[in-house]
């Protein structure tokens, strides 16, 4: 590291050091932006000859791959065919079932020879899931998704959108359990994992699904791939934590009764973790959710298709009804998925039954197929919801944001305006104006102070990456876009979680509010503020603050509402009113717990930031996204990557910092 | 050892560390517990030697953290010794292959856990037959052998229950009888009732001994409750920071403790419970004899006849040959006794 700011020699002599080595360094780097422009002009712009063109690498890389390898017995182009064969014959038999029907023939001149599932029994069915998962409360909830589904004409998208979670979860589930059983069976697969899962859940989507486009096509298919990668990694960190909870009496017990190691993993591991494993199973129903959008990109049709075309022609009603129509659906999907993890234990029978009576809400679920089958020949409005019954409210949205732009056009846009001059913009200045080598120097810096040269070395080198392969002014786009939308998003959610913490009742609704903000696709917050804000760094602003609030919110009541009960006690003892309660003692000792979630936002934002390249933003996730329109590998993993060394970056030192405060506060 | 020896273990150490059997051999197979607490390693069984007699009931005794658990797994190779020697019926255990070890524990072991051990998503029918599932056993003779098993400890009509809906008694019970379910050779019961509150456990110590006057199994009990120990124990080793420090018969133990740390044990045990009529008698006097009894016959037993009858009882051996004699005064001095008395 050459960088200028940390070759401070200084003997530190008081009794602070950091504080003179910070004085020092920030000199430094001032000095260096004040006589710099001219004498430094490389210090500023990395200048393109010392760029190394890892993205060029990256894309020959993939093209050989995809060309020349030879794998022995099959090229590499065979072996991309065979898994895409896999996925392929499970998700035409269910979008056949679901969506299309089963056909013989092709295109136009195809003839039905077996109907689709009716939507009657499709909402049938799924109801009868949730009675049988919980409760008539649930059933009538997931019912009523549904019935939106069918109502507002959004049934057909959504089947298709159905048919690709069918398939893409059970595959994400178990690649998930494979990894994570072969790293709980091997210690070295586990170390050799945990870098690549932590790469995995900070490399934008986007960034992997331009290798994927190429490798397998514009497809279907191709979405499916992206989304089970996409889903897999929490399954795996859930599995490897299942098996690990497994009482050690319980594995013993196996091996006493004399199974064989395959036997104690099926017959008694396995079931033991089931509770958890049911957690993962729902993050890989949340997650597959998410990419449906995304995934639209590559060629997954259906309501993500319908969302992303909406969004980009401005259609704000067909964007709305599409959006709710996958909100819906997440919710339905959601509910169910939990309330199967949580379902009670099984109790004993009081007497034995016939099947009918042992399994009546399957045997009630497929008499219902049956007769609406046999119905569907004679009746069309078993096939589909009558059009003439549609409802839509695409009009209604179009007016609504119409008014609102004609009546509040001046403020809306006055807002805008006076944050974006005011703030955005000048610190979106400041930010590109600083030379590259005071900042990798600075980052470093942070990094010894709160880890050491270990830490330090990973900070600086991931920075000095992100420059080195010429991605310097578009990360620092997002550094701001990030930063700003990270520190409002925190301006609200740490009042609101510690207004939470203190009233049961606003804790009970602020709850509610986030969890059912969670299972939103992050798609969806995009197309409110494209209505009101149009596109631009404003409206993407706003998006990420949107969907990264929620973590600020819990992190912080829940950081609050864990502050030893006897510490509180003692202060109130002492004689300090509530104010000082909280200001002198719950928000310090809470402040590690605060700092988490901060960095929990900074994730999400992250996240959002990339896909708000829809809506024109100039930074890394618009590079991720040429790149995709481009099918270039290299550039789109390149810019990912850089992301997520961001993302990385301020993980580490926020969490070091974090650690180092709870241990010197005594928490942990 | 004797021909009748079913397990024996010989110097059999397990340490946790880094590298514990460098460790071991550093220090010529014999580190200290300075060698252990400088170095960051944990002795958990440290030189243990024990052989366990076909058809008795063996019991390990200690303080929590003292090593029984650990030894008890090594002992069934659940844990792998960092040295020494483990013989089931003459064959080192340490040295069978995977296959093997498989096929012992599916036949010869049975083991009962602490916390029960039962798997959540089986019924108590499936949680007993599990361990002949895995054997590759039909389902009707498997649920058979099932049914009768949860009979002989009781728990008729709860066949479809599952563990969650029993109360701790009856898990343990469970625990039992699916232990019991492949008739094996060698019983490890790791702290069987300490999960369960003082009335249960009497009870189920009751049940226990009324199952082994049936089966007479091999049996290794670990308890850290001496009072359990002398109850149920054919032999009792105390341990004590991973070394077995004494082994013995109840009335050994009782008798001659080989330490204070011992002695602080059996100090509060009512000799009257543990002494046997040999351990008092006294040489044959000639006096008129009020009646006769066993060498082994406890104290306690034979006190209120003894007091009764105001004479002394001679003492026979098994094969009826008068070996001894008790009086009167013998017995008061035991059910009278001071601390440290006889
Ligand atoms: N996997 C392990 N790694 C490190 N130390 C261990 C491990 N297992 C046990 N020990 C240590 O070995 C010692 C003996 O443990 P063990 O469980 O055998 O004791 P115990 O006598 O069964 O106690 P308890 O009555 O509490 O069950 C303890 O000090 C324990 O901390
Ligand atoms: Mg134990």
């Amino acid at each position: 590291m050459n960088s200028p700011a940390i070759v401070s020699g200084h003997r530190p002599i008081s009794v602070n050091p950091w504080l003179i080595i910070w004085v020092v360094a920030l000199g430094l780097a001032v000095v260096v932006s004040l006589i710099g422009k001219e004498n430094l002009p490389w210090a500023f712009k990395f200048p393109r000859e010392w760029v190394i063109p890892i993205s060029v690498w990256i894309s020959d890389f993939v093209k050989w791959l995809l060309n020349e390898f030879d794998l022995g017995l099959f090229t590499f182009r065979e072996l991309t065919r065979s898994i895409a064969w896999v996925i392929e014959q499970p998700y035409w038999l269910v979008r056949s079932l679901l969506s299309t029907g089963f056909l013989k023939g092709q295109g136009s001149d195809a003839v039905e020879i077996f109907p689709r599932l009716s939507w009657l029994a499709v909402i049938s069915v799924v109801s009868l899931m949730g009675l049988y998962a919980k409760d008539w409360k649930l059933a009538l909830l997931v019912g009523l998704c549904f019935l939106y589904l069918a109502v507002f004409g959004q049934w057909d998208s959504a089947m298709v959108t159905l048919s690709s979670i069918i398939i893409a979860v059970p595959f994400g589930v178990a690649g998930g359990l494979a990894l994570g059983i072969a790293g709980f069976r091997s210690r070295r697969f586990e170390l050799a994992i945990r870098p690549v899962l932590d790469l995995m859940q900070t490399v934008p989507v986007f960034a992997y699904l331009v290798p994927i486009l190429i490798l397998f096509g514009f497809s279907p298919v191709s979405a499916m791939i992206a989304t089970i990668i996409y889903a897999m990694p929490p399954m795996v960190r859930i599995t490897l934590l299942a098996l690990k909870q497994v009482p050690s009496e319980i594995t013993e017990f196996g091996s006493m009764a004399g199974c064989s190691p395959r036997q104690l993993l099926w017959k008694v591991q396995i079931p033991a973790a089931k509770s958890t494993l049911m957690v993962g199973v729902n993050q890989v129903v949340m997650l597959s959710l998410n990419m449906v959008i995304i995934a639209s990109m590559i060629g997954a049709g259906g309501l993500g298709f319908d969302v992303l075309n909406a969004l980009k022609r401005l259609k704000i009603g067909e964007g709305v009804e599409a959006g709710l129509a996958i909100t819906l659906l997440a919710i339905a999907l959601d509910r169910l998925s939990q309330a199967y993890a949580r379902r009670p234990p099984p109790v004993h029978e009081v007497t034995s039954h016939g099947f009918i009576r042992r399994n009546p809400h399957l045997c009630l679920a497929f008499a219902i197929i049956a007769v609406t089958w046999a119905a569907g020949a004679g009746m069309t409005v078993m096939n589909a919801y009558p059009e003439t019954l549609q409802l839509t409210t695409g009009a209604f949205w179009g007016d609504l944001v119409r008014s609102i732009n004609i009546n509040y056009f001046d403020q809306l846009d006055g807002f805008k305006n006076f944050l974006l001059l005011n703030i955005m913009i000048p610190f979106k200045r400041f930010l590109l104006g600083l030379p590259w080598v005071a900042v990798v120097g600075l980052v470093a810096l942070g990094g010894w102070q709160l880890g050491g040269w270990r830490l330090a070395l990973l900070t600086g080198a991931l920075a000095l990456f992100i420059a080195v392969v010429g991605q310097w002014p578009k990360s620092m786009v997002t550094v701001y876009l990030c930063g700003l939308s990270v520190l409002i998003a925190c301006a609200i959610g740490i009042p609101i979680g510690i207004a939470a913490s203190r009233n049961e009742r606003l804790n009970r609704i602020v709850q509610a509010a986030i969890d059912t903000l969670q299972t939103l696709p992050s798609f969806v917050y995009l197309m409110p503020v494209v209505m009101l804000f149009r596109v631009g760094d404003f409206a993407a602003m706003l998006a990420v603050i949107a969907y990264a609030l929620a973590p600020a919110i819990r992190y912080t009541n829940h950081g609050l509402r864990q502050v030893p009960p006897h510490l509180i006690e003692a202060a109130r003892a002492a004689g300090c009113t509530r104010r000082q309660v909280l200001w002198k003692v719950q928000m310090p000792l809470a402040l590690p717990e605060i700092m988490l979630g901060i960095n929990q936002t900074i994730m999400m934002a992250l996240s959002m930031l990339v896909i708000t390249a829809l809506v024109g933003t100039r930074d890394l996730g618009q590079e991720v996204y040429i790149a995709l329109t481009k099918a270039d590998s290299g550039r789109g993993i390149v810019a990912g990557v850089c992301v997520a060394f961001i993302a990385i970056i301020s993980d580490r030192l926020i969490n070091a910092w974090s650690t180092r405060r709870k241990a010197e506060l005594g928490l942990e | 050892m004797s021909e009748s020896s079913k397990l024996v273990c010989n110097n059999v150490w397990k340490i946790f560390g880094e590298n514990p059997a460098g460790f071991l051999s550093r220090h010529n197979n014999a580190p200290t517990t300075n060698n252990m607490a400088e170095e960051g390693y944990i002795g958990a069984v440290r030189d243990v030697s024990l052989s366990v007699a076909e058809g008795e009931i063996f019991v390990i005794m200690g303080l929590s953290g003292c090593g029984k658990s650990t030894l008890v797994r090594c002992m069934s190779r659940l844990i792998e010794p960092t040295a020494g020697e483990v013989l089931f019926e003459g064959r080192d255990l340490l040295k069978t292959g995977v296959k093997e070890l498989i096929e012992i524990r599916r036949h010869k072991m049975g083991m009962v856990f602490q916390h029960f051990a039962l798997l959540p998503h089986l019924t108590v029918l499936g949680n007993v037959a599990f361990p002949l599932e895995v054997q590759g056993v039909g389902r009707q003779t498997r649920e058979a052998r099932a049914r009768e098993v949860i009979e002989l400890v009781g728990l008729v009509g709860r066949e479809g229950y599952y563990p969650r809906e029993l109360s701790g008694g009856q898990q343990q019970r469970v625990g039992i009888a699916r232990s019991l379910a492949v008739k094996p050779e060698i019983w490890f019961l790791d702290e069987p009732f300490s999960a369960l509150d003082p009335l249960i456990r009497r009870e189920m110590q009751d049940e226990f001994m009324r199952l082994q006057n049936v089966l007479h199994k091999t049996i290794v009990f670990i308890t850290h409750d001496f009072d359990e120990a002398i109850r149920l124990a054919d032999r009792i080793a105390i341990m004590n920071g991973g070394e077995i420090i004494q082994t013995g018969t109840p009335e050994e133990l009782v008798l001659n403790p080989a330490t204070d740390y011992v002695a602080e044990f059996t100090r509060g045990i009512p000799r009257a419970k543990v002494l046997s009529a040999g351990a008092i008698m006294g040489p044959v006097s000639g006096a008129t004899v009020a009646g006769q009894v066993l060498v082994t016959t406890k104290i306690g037993d034979l006190a209120a006849d003894i007091v009764n009858a105001g004479a002394p009882f001679s003492v026979v051996n098994k094969g009826g040959a008068i070996v001894g004699e008790v009086t009167r005064d013998a017995v008061l001095a035991v059910l009278v006794e001071k601390e440290g008395g006889l």
